[in-house]
């Protein structure tokens, strides 16, 4: 590639052709201020807030969109530019409504950090404010359009990202908003509910459903027993929240915590990430000895399951039965769980707390009753648990390591690796090789379907089925193009699809990374995320799942065998087609 | 056995009949988008849900992508049109001429609001950007004829003519 030479702010530097000038200046030292940018996702020049001056060119350039060229001289600090970017975010200013004091977003947001570091300290410009109707309607993401700031980063990760483009730039002029067609509630659309809109919001534009106060509430109450759920991926990200570095693991701070907030027990979903791995390897291993219906597909992610249902019904076939680890221990919480405590299920609340808020949806589905109560009660995201830790004043750093308790706190690194992309596939292999073949396997480290590549295929010969055809996708753009592939006639055996880009380790409900944290970071804050837990996995005494001693003892005294009657009951549902656009509901009727 | 859904008429089924010999005749274009919105709205005469997600649907984008050009351009509206559409200007030249006592007598006269169609269905009333005419300013069109130099009391003429279909 050529290498092109340019000039900022005097200082000499060097970098490949295409790149652009807020890119050069980074690799200068030299943070030009952003607000619509974010990195591999929104690159439109919009804001106007990356404004600087560049020789021989008509006014003020933006640096996020111009590309380098040979002997350019680039100024990004002059009066000039000082003035202009001011101007610009005081307008923004103008039309925003000043709650930052109660906003979720409160010194966790790009507006407020900008205004600060460009010296902002009183607003010049009044005018009328344009104001928005709410949308609380959905169980999981709300919209508050009057803090909307119009830089389409939601736009850009829903359309692109995601291939769905349920968020979409409204109206002109001062109605303008960032909004689903039609100005539909977010429950009435075809919205999967991953929550990726969330993580790029600058402001507090966008938000998960709050379950806070109901946990509070159910921890303060007498009657009740509250039991929680942690899943693989918020250990590795819930330290960013106080201040550690990315890619952190705080697997027994996290339990520590947890505990101090007046938590009766501390389990792990890890356990039914094993559970899910006897369940569904079952499933496969079945489906492809009697004829079943190929290839089998993961349902663990609730936002791929809600994308099946509204966008690929025609693969709802091919969806596994097995419910998603966070419900499989809410139905076995309130029934082997409160059996083992000798509790009355009526007594138990049950928390999860993930990393996703479409589990916040998953959680209320009319389906997911069978212990005979909801299942899980409660959905906390990692930035709620954060949230809850803070406001109980408990020191993060300076707590103590503890255990989970037992027996739905044991797991296995196979558990573990389910939060990130392939994992799921890889903790499949590591049992279903050795349920087949009855040979210990000795290589377990899949890399194959390791990695953020979109779409990972990969061949693993397992006798005496024969050779098996696996795929794994990330993403629901990538999880499209994977389903279109099979639509075309690829042969599969078994298919992973994880709704985040990244799997879980980048799910909705995860610490924001904000846009210039993403701009300084040598590496993918996704890829630092999935290091730490590989890692944690290789350093595992139990790596697959059907070696967890928790795992034989409930089949040996609850459950019986994978696919048996109580599994069939408690740990296995179906799922519906959903329709894409309301307003066509009934032309797809007549289709049928 | 034949279809017993609501909602969906025979008139109804040839309304999507008619998009997609729209949509036929520009598969493979780019921007094909606001081609296909002007020629369904010039048969339907208005550019409902149904019809912008079938649109959608058709053309493989996002509902949001074609309700966010629709909302954007005052020439698509999401509502039935009145028999005569009356387009004043309110661009610069026109508004300093006194366009808006214009649309403002045209408002009283029609018990309408801007945007709004009479009980009648005879008449829509829109605002619209420059058109261009500025020496003829203040000027409106009504179903494109343009009329310029306008008073408020060439209003009520306007109507009438209209009206009579004279």
């Amino acid at each position: 590639m050529e290498m092109i030479n340019l000039t900022i702010d005097g200082q000499k530097v060097q970098v490949p052709e295409g790149t652009t000038v807020l890119e050069a200046a980074r690799k200068a030292g030299i943070d030009i201020p952003t607000l619509c940018y974010l990195k591999d996702i929104n690159k439109i020049g919009a804001c106007r807030v990356c404004l600087v001056e560049i020789e021989k060119t008509r006014g003020l350039q933006p640096s996020c969109t111009y590309p380098v060229s040979e002997g350019m001289h680039v100024k990004t600090n002059t009066p000039l530019i000082r003035e202009a970017r001011k101007a610009v975010v005081e307008l923004i200013l103008s039309n925003h409504p000043m709650e930052c004091l109660t906003c979720n977003r409160n010194r966790n947001c790009e507006l407020q950090a900008l205004s600060k570091q460009l010296g902002i300290t009183d607003i010049r410009f009044q005018g009328e404010n344009t104001t928005f109707p709410m949308d609380f309607s959905s169980a999981a993401v709300e919209r508050i359009p009057d803090k909307c700031i119009l830089c389409r980063r939601c736009v850009a990760v829903c359309g692109k990202a995601q291939g769905i483009g349920i968020l979409g730039a409204t109206e002109r002029g001062f109605k303008s908003i960032v909004a689903p067609a039609f100005h539909r509630p977010l429950a009435e659309v075809n919205c999967v509910l991953c929550g990726q809109c969330i993580n790029v919001c600058p402001v507090g534009a966008l938000r998960e459903k709050s379950h806070v106060q109901k946990v509070w509430d159910a921890i303060a109450n007498p009657d009740k027993v509250v039991f929680v759920q942690t899943a693989p991926a918020v250990r590795a990200a819930l330290g960013e929240e106080f201040g550690l570095p990315i890619g952190t693991i705080v697997t027994k701070k996290m339990v520590a915590a947890i505990r101090r907030l007046g938590i009766d027990k501390v389990f792990d979903t890890d356990f039914t990430a094993d559970l899910t791995i006897m369940e569904e390897g079952s499933e496969l291993v079945q489906r492809i000895k009697n004829g079943g219906k190929l290839p089998l597909i993961t349902s663990c992610s609730p936002g791929w399951v809600k994308y099946c249902e509204h966008h690929a019904p025609e693969f709802l076939e091919n969806m596994s039965t097995a419910k998603s680890p966070q419900q499989m221990f809410g139905a076995l919480v309130k029934t082997y769980g409160a059996e083992k405590y000798g509790i009355d299920p009526a007594r138990i609340f049950s928390v999860s707390v993930m990393p996703c808020t479409a589990k916040k949806f998953e959680a209320e589905r009319p389906e997911m009753k069978a212990s005979g109560f909801t299942d899980v009660d409660a959905v906390l995201t990692t930035r709620e648990l954060a949230s809850m830790i803070k406001e109980a004043g408990i020191d993060f750093a300076a707590l103590p390591d503890e255990e989970y308790d037992d027996p739905m706190g044991m797991s296995t690194g196979a558990g573990l690796i389910f939060g990130v992309t392939g994992g799921v596939m890889e903790a499949a292999l590591r049992t279903v090789y050795e349920l087949v073949t009855g040979e210990h396997l000795e290589k377990i480290d899949f890399v194959a379907v390791r990695g953020l590549k979109g779409v990972k295929e990969a061949t693993i010969e397992l006798p005496p089925v024969g050779t098996v055809r696996v795929a794994v996708a990330h993403g629901l753009g990538n999880a499209k193009k994977l389903l279109d592939k099979v639509k075309a006639g690829e042969q599969y055996h078994f298919i992973e699809i994880m709704a985040c880009p990244g799997g879980c380790i980048n799910g909705g409900g995860q610490p924001i990374v904000s846009s210039a944290e993403r701009m300084r970071l040598q590496e993918d804050y996704r890829a630092m995320r999935a290091k730490a837990i590989y890692q944690e996995d290789k350093g595992m005494i139990m790596r697959k799942s059907h070696e967890n001693p928790a795992i034989i003892k409930i089949y040996e005294e609850f459950l019986l065998k994978p696919l048996g009657e109580k599994s069939h009951h408690l740990l296995h549902t179906h799922y519906q087609p959903r329709v894409k656009y309301r307003a066509l509901a009934n032309q797809e009727e007549c289709k049928e | 056995m034949s279809c017993q859904c609501h909602g969906s008429t025979g008139e109804e089924n040839e309304k999507f009949k008619v998009i997609d010999r729209i949509i036929e005749a520009h598969k493979g274009q780019e921007g094909a988008l606001i081609p296909v919105l002007h020629q369904a709205q010039e048969v339907i005469g208005y550019l409902p849900e149904d019809v912008q997600a079938y649109i959608a649907e058709k053309l493989g984008i996002p509902l949001s992508e074609v309700y966010g050009v629709v909302s954007f351009y005052t020439l698509f509206s999401t509502e039935p049109k009145g028999k005569h559409v009356i387009s004043v200007c309110l661009g610069t030249a026109c508004y300093v001429k006194g366009s808006g006592n214009i649309l403002a007598e045209f408002e009283k006269t029609l018990g309408v609001k801007v945007g709004g169609t009479t009980k009648d269905g005879m008449f829509t009333l829109e605002a619209c950007r420059c058109l261009g005419a500025c020496g003829l300013a203040p000027v409106l069109t009504v179903d494109g004829d343009v009329h310029g130099r306008l008073v408020t009391k060439d209003v009520a003429e306007i109507i009438n003519k209209y009206k009579t279909g004279n």
